[in-house]
């Protein structure tokens, strides 16, 4: 059986800068792995080489099997790809339940009819999805009128909308007060394990990290340095080293 | 709320309605593009203004005052129909007049014959407005581009010149003097004519580069039909670089006023232009115009002065021969209509409701350190026209 | 050709584009720091003109001081400039930085209609020639040829402001500033400068260039009341081409420019495989072409960058909750169709008149509010699908094609040219788009204007009238109520339809949008496509209603016109379009004939719009309801 997400020999540099050098991993379904490591490390880039937004050099992103790299990212989102940013991205000219709304009507091919009346037929998935992730209180409120713990929480709503197979989620907890974070993260974990999807996350916050993922993966200058259980990573020398490193270095 | 909003809705419509027509007072509609052309239509409105003083207080026409309602058509085509169906519809005009621009002359025609009123074209020169598109209603005051044009035509053909570059801006007006120059001159001057065309953008001469060009053509003479501020730059731009150093230059209009004052002393020497010299007309009727309206106004006057004076006369003079206020009756009256201006008495042509009024053909000198025309002649429209057979061939039958 | 002839052309070429570069230069560097697209510019540039020539006037009565005229002239064409700017910066866009920069766009331009007929109550409406500069009023022969010593002034006028201004920006504590409020803004207040102050210096600094501009042309150039339109287009050309806010950019577009008008011209009529090409009739459209080719190649200019644009701030309407007409909006339709029906047997003529001209600006503002609205793009080149509709429709007509096969024709030519534009256009955003849409409008322009042969040039089409049963005035009123009032129930269910809404996604956040699948560009050359076809409808009874039309229906001031009516009726009120276009249109009608400068009096109304009424008349009434609703 292929992995969720198959990342293999991934290379990108920016003028001479090896950013993303020799890349390779997997994440499972129904499993969560953090991608973490120093600033400038390159998991950004990593990041937007798989979700899309940037081509590889060279290296290969499969999903279940299928080559997908390059692949803009609307394509992977009809691949069964879900994504949340660092800077949480929902409609905010629409109601929360318009924006869920959308997306499932983006997933089911009927967001390009002209003259159909509205996205009506999808209220009731919508409110669905959104008790899910414990957001049908807001499915009334206008998306700009929304706290920022609420953005999040409609966000990971939209990701889920296409019923993914891997979960991207970039910097999920970023902005958010601490209290919220473990909650979100909670939300999500549960999702992902329940459906089987497979979850690949970037994220600053080790408490949200070594809390929730099954497995880490440490990057430094391009490279991975690390991987395994949160309780190995969190005992190994390299990883302090290389935190350490850029910390005196900063 | 449903409720106001209707109510505000009846009271707008009602405010839409018209004034109670007054019927005292001849209304002659006059609609022109007065915040594009300005500097030629200030003068024009006060001679407008001058003929009607002169008129009311000879007692009008029909025994009523004539009264202008003035619009202005912002230079389009789309805004001077609407204006001209205000004009028409709520103030009851007996006649339109003026414009400007050859398309908004040519829309606002249209439309009159549509609503079967007469129109006094004052100013557009496009030859369509007579020939292609000319309708029952429509007449035209001045000499018209290919009239201007011919009138150049004999001194241009004298020098016996092979090689011409004719400079014009790229719209129908310097086309169709581009047409008429080569077609008259081929035909009369045999063999070996060699044209050299330069258009240029309307308002956006590009002079420095457009001199050189001529300057690189070595042409034996240059006709232009370049005006207003384009024609500034040409005359400037080419001084400096001696394109017009022992070379004949025709330009169309250039002698007048409008466009020939603000040159000053760097009027260009020499060059055959059309225009009018009012400093130097002394014919009774032109002195009595000039003096009136310099006592008037404090000021001399300019080219559209002439237009807007001859227009109101004329409008005046064809509702009396009607002997009515009545569109057809006027239009009629308006055919073969004579009329005396400041320019001598001219005719409306019944076959083409072309006026004759002429324009002075002459040189340029600098004078004072202003440009002026000399040794010029009064070219009467009338000899400038093609032969009967030829206008009913260009102006189809309706 | 000649070598020694084509070398001259070039330096011919050198001189404009200096001069074009001096306007250049202050457009950009005021938009670089204040991001502030200033239509008032060409304004600025036409002052400096004037009073430049007054100045040189007044000292030339003087006796002994005429040989300082030049110098005094341009001095003082700097300063008034630079006043008028400040004045301009400190009274009306101090209060519109935070705004969306189309509000800030719109102020710019009710500047210009308003400092035209200043200028013509000043200095009247003659042609103001210049007297040529004691010292430069020869010639420098080159050969056989000769060069204006004048015209060798300006090439090297150009380049020193281009080293003056390096300079002053790379060497003094005020470019410091210049350059950080370029790059960054919170770092500008967290230097502790003051950024008002700031705002106000450069846009001073700007101002004077284009005085500076004015003031150097006058002796090529008179001075007229056009010069504002007609240089503010080339402006913000080599602004763009060179990238927004580039200095060098502004200076290398400027040379591109220049020396492509002088090539043009230089070539002169050329026989290209038994086609002759007459390439001084380029002129007109030269540079839109090149920025056009720029543009699809460089979408950020020679030198811009993605980073120079900042996310571009959008219209509060655009944030605001878009909620589907209901039954009251049914109810107030069917009031307004019903008084219209009952119009012609209520008023005059004139009023039925007035009342198709507003319909059908509502059908054109009702496209571009399309645009704008739930796609989000605004274009400067409305005008042009308007005017292909109208032409096409037109030109059918005269085919002998019936009437209503003629008006079927004009949506299909104008969706056909915003597909063909569209496609560019949708590959840009924010300012570089609407710059983009701007010059396939005058192209289109350009091409009408000078295709004689087709388009009747200069004249346009005439004769155009309706037939049959509608050729009775009233029966085609009605029958243009009929059309506009289903192409504006189609528009509006468009609008609430999920590809409406997908739009609206795109626009709220293109990341989300795609990452939920939806093809963001794919939608929005569709919606511009649209949104043309149904301008171009509009055109088309425009054209049957008018009888006649001509290159003005594809102009740039019927673009604006468009955008006004739009900002005016607001972006979400259900009746905005209508709103906007009765107001515009009647306002307009009343004003022209109230007031010989009715254009000062349009550019007050506007202002007093942008910046008491932000939301537009429609915006303001929903406002009003929901605070009644509230209390």
């Amino acid at each position: 059986m292929s992995a969720a997400l198959s990342v293999d020999g991934l290379e990108k540099a920016f003028g001479g800068v090896r950013a993303v050098d020799g890349v390779t991993f997997d994440v499972a379904s129904g499993e969560l792995v953090a991608l973490i490591g120093p600033n400038g490390a390159g998991k950004s880039t990593c990041f937007n080489l798989i979700n899309g937004q940037l081509a590889p050099d060279a290296g290969r992103v499969t999903l279940g099997g299928e080559d997908v790299t390059g692949r803009p990212a609307r394509a992977l989102a009809r691949l069964g790809v879900g994504r949340t940013f660092q800077v949480a991205a929902t409609f905010a000219s629409m109601t929360v339940r318009e924006n869920v709304a959308l997306a499932l009507a983006s997933h089911a091919g009927a967001a390009t009819s002209l003259l159909a009346a509205g996205l009506a037929r999808f209220d009731a998935a919508a409110d669905a999805l959104l008790d899910r992730v414990g957001a049908r209180e807001l499915a009334g409120r206008h998306g700009a009128t929304l706290a920022y713990g609420d953005v999040k929480r409609v966000e990971i709503a939209l990701a889920l909308a296409n019923a993914p197979r891997l979960l991207l989620m970039d910097e999920p907890t970023a902005g958010m007060a601490p209290r919220e974070r473990g909650t979100l993260m909670q939300v999500a974990a549960d999702l992902a394990r329940r459906d089987a999807i497979a979850v690949l996350f970037t994220e600053h916050d080790m408490d949200v990290v070594f809390g929730h993922a099954d497995r880490v993966i440490v990057l430094d200058r391009g490279r991975i340095i690390a991987q395994g259980s949160p309780d190995a990573i969190r005992a190994d020398p390299r990883v302090r080293e290389a935190y350490l490193g850029t910390d005196s270095a900063g | 709320m449903i409720r106001t909003f209707l109510a505000a809705l009846l009271a707008a419509a009602t405010a839409l309605g018209a004034p109670a027509v007054s019927a005292q007072p001849i209304k002659l509609g006059e609609l022109n593009s007065y915040k594009v052309f300005t500097a030629f239509l200030e003068p024009y409105k006060k001679g407008m203004e001058l003929a009607l003083a002169e008129e009311n207080k000879a007692g009008g026409a029909l025994g009523r005052q004539l009264e202008i309602v003035s619009r202005d058509d912002g230079g389009t085509p789309g805004d001077a129909v609407r204006v001209a169906e205000e004009l028409v519809s709520r103030e009851r005009v007996t006649m339109l007049m003026g414009t400007f621009p050859s398309n908004v002359g040519l829309a606002v025609a249209d439309l009159a014959n549509r609503r079967k009123i007469p129109f006094l074209a004052a100013e557009p020169l496009t030859d369509k407005i007579v020939w292609e598109n000319g309708n029952e209603w429509t007449f035209r005051l001045r000499a018209s581009t290919y009239m201007q044009t011919a009138m150049l035509v004999p001194e241009a053909a004298k020098l016996g010149k092979k090689r011409w570059v004719i400079v014009y801006p790229n719209y129908e007006y310097g086309q169709a003097a581009t047409a008429t120059f080569k077609q008259q001159m081929i035909a009369r001057q045999s063999g070996g004519l060699e044209f050299i065309e330069i258009a240029t953008p309307l308002g956006k001469i590009d002079a420095g580069p457009v001199t050189q060009a001529i300057a690189d053509a070595k042409p034996d003479a240059i006709f232009s039909s370049l005006f207003g501020a384009d024609l500034a730059r040409f005359v400037r731009e080419g001084n400096l670089r001696g394109v017009f150093k022992d070379r004949p230059v025709f330009n169309l209009l250039g002698g007048e006023p409008e466009y020939l004052d603000p040159l000053k002393d760097e009027a260009p020497t020499g060059w055959w232009v059309t225009g009018y010299p009012w400093y130097g007309i002394d014919t009774p009727a032109h002195k009595r115009f000039r003096d009136a309206y310099q006592a008037a106004f404090n000021d001399y006057p300019r080219l559209g002065s002439i237009v807007g004076y001859s227009t109101v006369k004329a409008a005046a003079a064809a509702i009396r021969k009607a002997g009515s206020t009545d569109p057809a009756k006027i239009a009629a009256a308006l055919k073969g209509l004579q009329v005396d201006t400041p320019f001598g008495r001219i005719a409306f042509r019944a076959i083409d409701h072309q006026s004759t009024m002429g324009a002075y053909v002459g040189k340029v000198a600098v004078r004072d350190g202003k440009g002026v025309m000399v040794d010029w002649r009064y070219a009467d429209g009338k000899d400038y026209l093609p032969p009967d057979d030829v206008v009913r061939k260009l102006r189809p039958a309706k | 050709m000649t070598a020694g002839a084509f070398a001259v052309q070039l330096l011919n070429g050198l001189a404009s584009a200096s001069s074009l570069f001096l306007v250049a230069a202050g457009l950009t560097l005021i938009f670089g720091v204040t991001r502030v697209v200033n239509f008032a510019h060409g304004s600025l540039y036409m002052l400096g003109a004037y009073v430049a020539w007054s100045v040189a006037e007044a000292l030339s009565a003087t006796p002994g001081a005429s040989g300082l005229g030049f110098a005094a002239a341009v001095l003082g064409a700097v300063l008034a400039a630079a006043v008028v700017g400040s004045l301009v910066e400190v009274l009306i866009l101090k209060r519109l930085y935070a705004a969306p920069e189309l509000l800030q766009l719109t102020a710019t331009f009710a500047i210009v209609l308003i400092v035209r007929d200043v200028a013509l109550a000043i200095w009247g409406a003659e042609d103001l020639l210049g007297r040529r500069v004691p010292g430069l009023d020869g010639s420098i022969p080159l050969g056989t040829r000769s060069l204006p010593e004048y015209d060798a002034f300006l090439i090297v006028a150009g380049p020193l402001v281009l080293v003056a201004l390096t300079l002053l920006v790379r060497r003094t504590r005020f470019g410091v500033q210049v350059r950080a409020a370029a790059e960054n803004r919170t770092i500008v207040a967290a230097l502790g400068v003051d950024q008002a102050k700031l705002y106000t210096a450069v846009f001073a600094l700007g101002a004077a260039l284009a005085g500076l501009a004015g003031a150097l042309q006058l002796p090529r150039e008179p001075a007229n009341l056009a010069m504002d339109l007609s240089i503010i287009a080339d402006a913000f050309v080599v602004t763009v081409v060179g990238g927004l806010g580039s200095i060098p950019g502004a200076f290398v577009a400027a040379l591109v420019i220049g020396l492509t008008k002088a090539l043009c011209i230089a070539l002169g009529s050329v026989d290209v495989a038994g086609v002759e090409i007459a390439f001084p009739k380029l002129t007109l459209v030269a540079e839109f072409v090149v920025m056009a080719i720029v543009l699809a190649v460089r979408p950020h200019g020679f030198f811009g960058t993605p980073a120079s644009l900042p996310p571009s701030t959008p219209l509060a309407e655009q944030r605001t909750l878009v909620v589907a007409p209901g039954r009251r909006e049914l109810a107030i339709g069917a009031g307004l169709v019903a008084a219209f029906v009952a119009l012609p047997l209520l008023s005059d003529e004139y009023s039925r008149v007035l009342a198709t001209d507003i319909l059908i600006a509502t059908l054109f503002a009702a496209s571009l509010r399309f645009l704008m609205g739930p796609a989000g793009l605004t274009s400067f080149g409305h005008a042009a699908y308007f005017g292909v509709g109208a032409y096409a429709a037109a030109l059918a007509a005269k085919q002998g094609l019936p009437m209503l096969a003629s008006m079927a024709v004009a949506p299909v030519a104008a969706l056909a040219a915003a597909i063909v534009f569209g496609w560019f256009c949708v590959r840009l955003s924010g300012v570089y788009l609407a710059m983009l849409t701007l010059a396939f409008a005058q192209i289109t322009w350009s091409v009408v204007f000078q295709w004689d042969a087709v388009t009747g040039g200069s004249n346009g089409i005439v004769g155009v009238w309706p037939t049959g049963t509608l050729a009775d005035a009233t029966h085609f009123s009605w029958f243009t109520l009929g059309v506009v009032s289903i192409a504006l129930l189609a528009l509006a269910r468009i609008a609430m339809s999920p590809f409406g809404q997908a739009l609206r996604g795109a626009r709220d956040s293109p990341l989300r949008a795609e990452a939920i699948g939806i093809d963001v560009r794919a939608r929005q050359w569709a919606a511009f496509a649209l949104a043309g076809a149904f301008a171009g409808l509009a055109g088309g009874l425009f054209a049957f209603s008018k009888g006649s039309i001509s290159p003005e229906t594809l102009a740039i001031p019927r673009s604006v016109d468009a955008l006004v009516m739009v900002l005016l009726g607001g972006l979400n009120a259900t009746f905005g379009p209508v709103l906007g276009a009765a107001v515009f249109t009647w306002g307009q009608d009343l004003l022209a004939r109230a007031t010989d400068y009715w254009r000062a009096a349009l550019g007050v109304a506007i202002l007093v719009i942008v910046l008491v009424v932000p939301n537009g008349i429609g915006g303001m009434w929903a406002a009003l309801r929901a605070r009644r609703g509230s209390a």
